[in-house]
């Protein structure tokens, strides 16, 4: 509620809504559309060239993004130099469409927000960038790869850049489109282009909901600008409108962030490179969702419902995705899982309020490294295991892959929340933020904040299964696809560096943001910092609990996975554990309920179609044909015949006439 | 001589004329049938014409005799001319239209 008062009055620095932006032309605030340009350009050079760019396209790639980060950087520090109420920058481009009453101007948004977006995209993407030029080595679309990456950088970048939810929504669509295009890369096995078309469609069923949000809002505002919709008087709005946007767009978050009910399509998006897990599937796109939501804050504080189902669907998804995580045995389909259920921790930050959004971006931060990290390391782990991704294949790997043992392990303590690792510092104040109560709801503090506190403890075994199954306990390995043994191996450096030092970010982000609410302080222009209200359980009881539930999970997983024997066959299990592996029934269940009465609609439509409309149409035609075969019988070409005709017309004419007169 | 006899005749004659028209296949005995079929007209407009002590319906039969002779001329210019071409004054073979 904080936007809604803050608006109209003076208020402190500290408190400025996200609605006031000035505009800027000047200084390095001027090469800011290269952001996008750069990488933009270099996705176009190294399509439209071609094979002709394969020796040298993967650097262009690499260097592109390099680019906007150094850009992204010079941004950073020139926004650091301005006084915090004076850091919501609108950069203007240009008119983008004018028609009627329908003004829009294309234009870029700089703030806290964005730019840590652009941050973490760019910096995370390069490192990402660096790792792929070793990664796929051996591919021959190496290039067609680099250019598929700055494509996905360039539209992300507009998505977070944007001053309008139509230029995001822009950008939302390029990294749907990137996205199918990395997943299906390897599109000659249908598996992997059929997954890239189910993340496609799932996606798009979360476009609709961005498109009538947009709708809705252009209705209501008059615009979709940032300025307008967020700096719109909400008060004066009917609530249920509000609610209607909120939950439309909670809609596409779905949809972008795989949250539940769209949920089903990030675990067969790992059949992409496992770079592409990383940056995509792990570390930026999904994250847009949250990104979506917080940019709405003023939309979602206004609309009580809409943020209490943002809350639901975090909840729901947390544990959904944790639950899953407990029982896949595929390495990057476990932490497929886990990114799930993390961002289910950020969308419940985000329902939060005014209280959480900071929380759900700095969570965002730090699983963007660690879980980068964590999947450049299983990628690593593939790279040595001769694309082995069964972690009952694999057990024992510490010794053979130093570096990868040590930057997962500092990833693994970091998603753990384990002090002074960078998780601790953010998913322990989502749990925290959790228990605080909403609108004095005190059930809504125990039962989010139970879940929070819940899903900590089955991360903490999850992740403890997948770190001990995969480096810990005895070799479990099969020999490779042509037979040979197995020979785990060290990555190049051009691997390992990038892991390094996703790794330390893992390690010490937390702690650099954390300490002294720097982060909190630095989103405050956008989020706000409203008055946060006290949990149900003092903070440092939470902080304890959190820590028991995790050692907890940790100890367990230890027992089970690192010092009892693992089966390479696995066990058949309890039923929830089978109801897991196949990803809680979510595919049966999308199955029954839409794919198979799509299927059923598609055919019966097909089937009326032809049918009725063609039946119709061609049934004109052949009965026109039909007659026309039988009158043409008369057109015999004898003279005779048709005198004959006229005579006997004649004489009926006549008797006609003759019987009606008399 | 009634009225009857020269309706009676008139009806014959057209008959006649018609049943040429119809069943002969060469092009001037058709012609003829139709000569016949007008005269047998030109016979009832003169026998009204005549018994309602008018001269309007000699005045039509002489515009029908006018209009048949040169509707002769034309008709057997035509039939000159196919006959050249096609060798032949046969109306069955003056298909051109339908095929």
């Amino acid at each position: 509620m904080h936007t809604l008062t803050t608006w109209a009055t003076s208020v402190p620095l500290s408190e400025i809504g996200p609605a006031t932006a000035e505009p800027v032309r000047a200084g390095i605030y001027a090469v800011a559309p290269l952001l996008v340009g750069l990488p933009l350009a270099s996705a176009a050079i190294l399509l439209l060239l071609g094979r002709r760019s394969d020796k040298w396209g993967h650097w262009l790639g690499v260097l592109a993004s390099a680019g906007a980060f150094v850009i992204g950087l010079l941004t950073f520090l020139a926004m650091l130099g301005r006084d915090s109420s004076s850091r919501i920058l609108d950069v203007h481009l240009g008119t983008w469409i004018d028609a009627g009453a329908f003004h829009l101007d294309a234009g870029m948004r700089l703030d806290p927000l964005s730019l840590t977006f652009v941050l973490l995209v760019t910096f995370v993407g390069t490192l990402i960038h660096v790792y792929s030029v070793a990664y796929m080595d051996h591919d021959r679309d190496r290039r067609r790869f680099f250019a598929y990456l700055n494509l996905f950088v360039a539209a992300m970048l507009v998505l977070v850049l944007a001053d309008s939810y139509l230029l995001l929504f822009v950008g939302w669509e390029g990294v749907g489109l990137a996205s199918y295009l990395l997943i299906g890369f390897w599109n000659h096995r249908t598996p992997y282009a059929v997954a890239a078309k189910k993340a496609f469609i799932a996606n798009r069923i979360g476009d609709i909901g961005l498109i009538v949000a947009l709708g809705l809002m252009f209705a209501t505002f008059g615009g979709v600008d940032f300025g307008t919709v967020l700096g719109a008087d909400m008060s004066g709005v009917n609530q249920a409108t509000l609610t209607g946007i909120g939950l439309m767009l909670l809609l596409a978050a779905c949809g972008k962030s795989a949250q539940f009910p769209l949920q089903s399509w990030l675990g067969d998006a790992m059949a992409g490179p496992t770079p592409v897990s990383a940056l995509i599937h792990a570390a930026t796109m999904v994250t847009a969702g949250v990104y979506l939501i917080v940019r709405s804050s003023a939309i979602f504080d206004a609309a009580p419902t809409a943020q209490l189902v943002v809350v639901v669907v975090g909840a729901i998804t947390l544990l959904f995705g944790a639950i899953v995580g407990c029982a896949k045995d595929d390495i990057k389909k476990a932490l497929a899982a886990s990114t799930m259920s993390q961002i289910g921790y950020m969308v419940l930050a985000a329902g939060l309020g005014p209280a959480g959004y900071a929380f759900a971006i700095f969570h965002l931060v730090t699983h963007g490294f660690f879980k980068a990290g964590m999947f450049l390391g299983a990628g690593s782990v593939m790279h040595g295991m001769d694309d082995q991704v069964d972690m009952r294949r694999f057990g024992g790997l510490a010794r053979y892959m130093k570096i990868t043992y040590v930057t997962f392990g500092l990833g693994w303590l970091a998603i753990l929340g384990v002090p002074p690792f960078s998780g601790f510092w953010s998913k322990d104040k989502i749990i925290e933020a959790a228990f605080i109560p909403t609108d004095g709801q005190e059930w809504r503090a125990w039962v989010f904040g139970m879940v929070a506190l819940l899903g900590a403890g089955i991360t903490a075994f999850y992740m403890s299964r997948l770190f001990f199954m995969t480096f810990e306990g005895e070799r479990r390995w099969s020999t490779k696809t042509d037979g040979s043994p197995q020979h785990p191996h060290e990555s190049p450096a051009l691997m390992t560096w990038p892991m390094i030092i996703l790794a330390v970010g893992s390690a010490g982000l937390g702690l650099v943001l954390g300490l002294g609410g720097r982060f909190v302080d630095w989103l405050a222009p956008v989020t706000g910092s409203g008055e946060h209200g006290e949990p149900v359980l003092p903070a440092g009881v939470l902080i304890a609990l959190t820590l028991v539930l995790v050692v907890a999970g940790a100890v367990l997983a230890w027992r089970r996975y690192a010092i009892s024997t693992v089966p390479v066959i696995p066990p058949i299990g309890a039923p929830l554990t089978r109801a897991a592996r196949v990803d809680l029934y979510q595919d049966a269940v999308n199955d029954a309920l839409l794919v198979e009465p799509g299927q059923h609609l598609t055919r019966s439509l097909v089937y009326a179609d032809k049918a009725v409309v063609d039946g119709g149409a061609v049934g004109i035609g052949q009965t026109t044909v039909g007659l026309g075969q039988i009158l043409r019988k008369t057109q015999t070409g004898f003279v005779r015949s048709y005198a004959a005709t006229m005579l006997i017309g004649l004489v009926v004419l006549v008797v006609a006439v003759l019987v009606i007169q008399s | 001589m009634s009225l009857d006899h020269y309706l009676v005749l008139a009806g014959i004659l057209f008959s006649i004329g018609a049943a040429t028209v119809l069943l002969r296949r060469n092009a001037i005995i058709v012609f003829m049938g139709v000569e016949l079929m007008l005269n047998a007209t030109n016979l009832l407009l003169v026998t009204f014409s005549r018994l309602h002590g008018q001269l309007d319906g000699q005045v039509l039969a002489f515009f029908v005799m006018v209009v048949a002779a040169a509707e002769v001329v034309v008709g057997l210019a035509i039939i000159v001319s196919i006959y050249r071409t096609r060798r032949s004054a046969s109306v069955d073979d003056v298909n051109l239209l339908k095929s």
